[in-house]
């Protein structure tokens, strides 16, 4: 049996229905009901719904062979996982905001505000600028405007929240997207069956480009 | 009664199986101090798998760490013996940083060393104590192996650039062929560089017919020595019980700056990461200092807890209950009966609410839980 952990939400909605046209169905899945776990035992495959951010720890721990995590989540957490496929959709960036006019001119700390501390920690450590981080839960672009910090690094998909803050993306640290994960035991002990679904999986990706 | 069997947890069990093993191929026990002054892991961070250690002043004002390791210990101490080797096998504590908690943690570690003249033999001999260590802990494991020169080899053969290999590493270890496109497009590296590169994730599985599969991709003597040196190792567990558990796995590449040369983790079916780890590294004994090569693995002893399976179905076999004024010589008689008869007894008052027996036993009479 293969445990699939699947983001909660419109992504992980997506993800199934690329499951089920690969051959992995479930269609108990898709009812409204109050289940957790969801099995096909003739396909061998068991799905679970977990908050997004959690979906590498499962995976990382063995709780599920397969998962799907945004690279975001990845970068931040650097679990110790196998990344076998890029889903190619969930696409976004990983950016650097603050006013349009902002300039860093080098002479003193730059104050970030952002959730994703090591992304930033080492995005600025590779271009060698000393930063002082300020760690936030949400509410990311209230932080510039008053003056909490002078730039934020955070998921940037239109830009619309941004522009109509008066804020705009500075410069691009990392493009993102959804990708497929799977625990390094459990590859070593079902390759077959975990690269058969990674080959169907990747199969329904290509079609769907 | 087998004591062993009755009483002690998978993991101390596993202690005593596995330095009988190392002791019957003559690794002799190596016991060390806890504690290690921290200049030897400042000079040495490289091998570390952290950098955050244990710190505290020794009663001469000197600087001392708790050991974050026990491979560096070992070399800083031992002796070249021209052509000889020096085969040590252990039981340590050490103090790291889990990834996860981002707190110290104890870790119990098992392990063995080789440093000396080091050549196929023992290469053979520390990869079969990997997988009989393994095999010792449960019936389903899977050693995967590799070798770093392969790697090395072909980037040097493809002349890769220094900051290309940084993330084409990181791509093969992750098995992410996804993100090897650009990096390669990045630094200019010829079609062939990059269709060799992309092959090499993916090929994982039995250790011969993968070492076949990888011998058409092969350039340059480096990358061509390596693959005969785990070929020949692979003919050597030819038709051995082992055989079909030891599988080549091209993504054993996060070591890279510690091993130099044959590289192995070991996977127990139900632990979600690895419970051995091992390889040859060269670098450091040369870099204190010493003419000799190592080789050696330690087996992450902590891990065991996880083993499906040890859970017990009670605590003890008989509960035994006295009455408040009972004859203390009479308590003592019964518990020494019950014990005679190989059953684990708690005398009791009172029925302990937390306490899973499997019998109830009264001192004047018997009832089933």
């Amino acid at each position: 049996m293969i445990n699939v952990a699947l983001p909660k939400g419109r992504l992980g909605e997506k993800v199934y229905k690329l499951f089920a046209a690969a051959g992995y169905e479930c269609p108990e899945i898709l009812e409204n009901n109050r289940k957790l776990i969801f099995e096909n035992t003739e396909k061998g495959v068991r799905y679970f719904w977990v908050k997004p951010s959690d979906v590498s720890i499962y995976v990382e721990r063995g709780a599920a062979d397969i998962g799907v995590a945004g690279k975001d989540i990845l970068l931040e957490y650097q679990p110790e996982v196998y990344e076998m496929l890029d889903w190619g959709f969930g696409k976004c960036r990983m950016a650097v905001a603050g006013y349009k006019d902002f300039y860093d001119d080098g002479t003193r700390t730059l104050r970030v505000a952002t959730k994703f501390t090591n992304i930033t920690k080492n995005y600025y450590a590779s271009k060698g600028r000393e930063i002082d981080i300020i760690k936030l839960n949400g509410s990311i672009e209230l932080a510039p405007i008053l003056s909490l910090s002078d730039v934020i690094v955070d998921i940037v998909e239109t830009g619309t929240t941004l522009k109509e803050n008066n804020l705009d993306v500075l410069e691009t640290v990392v493009p993102i997207s959804a990708r497929l994960i799977v625990n390094k035991a459990s590859y070593t002990f079902k390759t077959a069956a975990i690269s058969e679904i990674v080959r169907q999986i990747k199969e329904q990706v290509t079609q769907n480009d | 009664m087998n004591i062993a069997q009755a009483y002690l947890k998978p993991e101390e069990k596993a202690v005593f199986l596995l330095r009988s093993l190392y002791r019957s191929f003559g690794y002799l026990p190596y016991k060390m101090s806890k504690f290690e002054e921290y200049d030897l892991y400042m000079r040495h961070k490289e091998f570390l798998k952290s950098d955050r250690i244990i710190t505290f002043n020794d009663a001469d004002g000197k600087l001392m760490a708790l050991k974050p390791d026990v491979t560096l210990s070992i070399v800083k101490n031992g002796e070249n013996q021209p052509g000889g080797k020096q085969k040590v096998c252990y039981n340590e504590n050490v103090y790291r940083v889990s990834p996860s908690t981002h707190q110290f943690r104890e870790i119990l570690q098992t392990g063995l060393e080789c440093i000396g003249d080091v050549d196929l033999y023992d290469l053979y001999e520390v990869l079969e104590l990997a997988v009989k260590s393994l095999a010792m802990l449960s019936e389903d494991f899977i050693l995967s192996v590799s070798h770093v020169g392969i790697l090395t080899g072909l980037f040097e053969a493809w002349q890769v650039p220094g900051k290309a290999q940084t993330g084409l590493v990181r791509c093969i270890s992750e098995k992410n062929i996804h993100e090897m496109g650009p990096i390669c497009d990045e630094f200019g590296l010829s079609d062939r560089a990059r269709e060799g590169m992309m092959l090499l994730p993916a090929l994982d599985g039995e250790l011969l017919p993968t070492l076949k599969a990888l011998e058409d991709h092969l350039e340059g003597e480096t990358a061509k020595a390596a693959w005969d040196e785990l070929y020949a190792l692979a003919n050597l567990f030819r038709g051995s019980e082992y055989e079909n558990k030891i599988r080549l796995n091209l993504s054993l590449v996060d070591d890279m700056k510690y091993y130099n040369g044959l590289v192995f983790k070991g996977y127990l079916a139900g632990i979600w990461e690895s419970v051995l780890s091992g390889g040859r590294y060269d670098t450091l004994p040369q870099r204190m200092g010493r003419k000799a090569g190592a080789v050696g693995f330690a087996v992450y002893m902590d891990l065991l807890e996880n083993l499906p399976g040890r859970e017990r179905e009670s605590d003890v076999d008989v509960l035994l209950l006295y009455p408040e004024g009972a004859d203390t010589a009479v308590v003592a008689g019964k518990v020494r009966e019950l014990q005679a008869a190989g059953k684990t007894v708690s005398a009791q008052k009172t029925i302990p609410e937390k306490l899973r027996y499997k019998t109830l036993c009264r001192l004047e009479g018997e009832e089933k839980a």
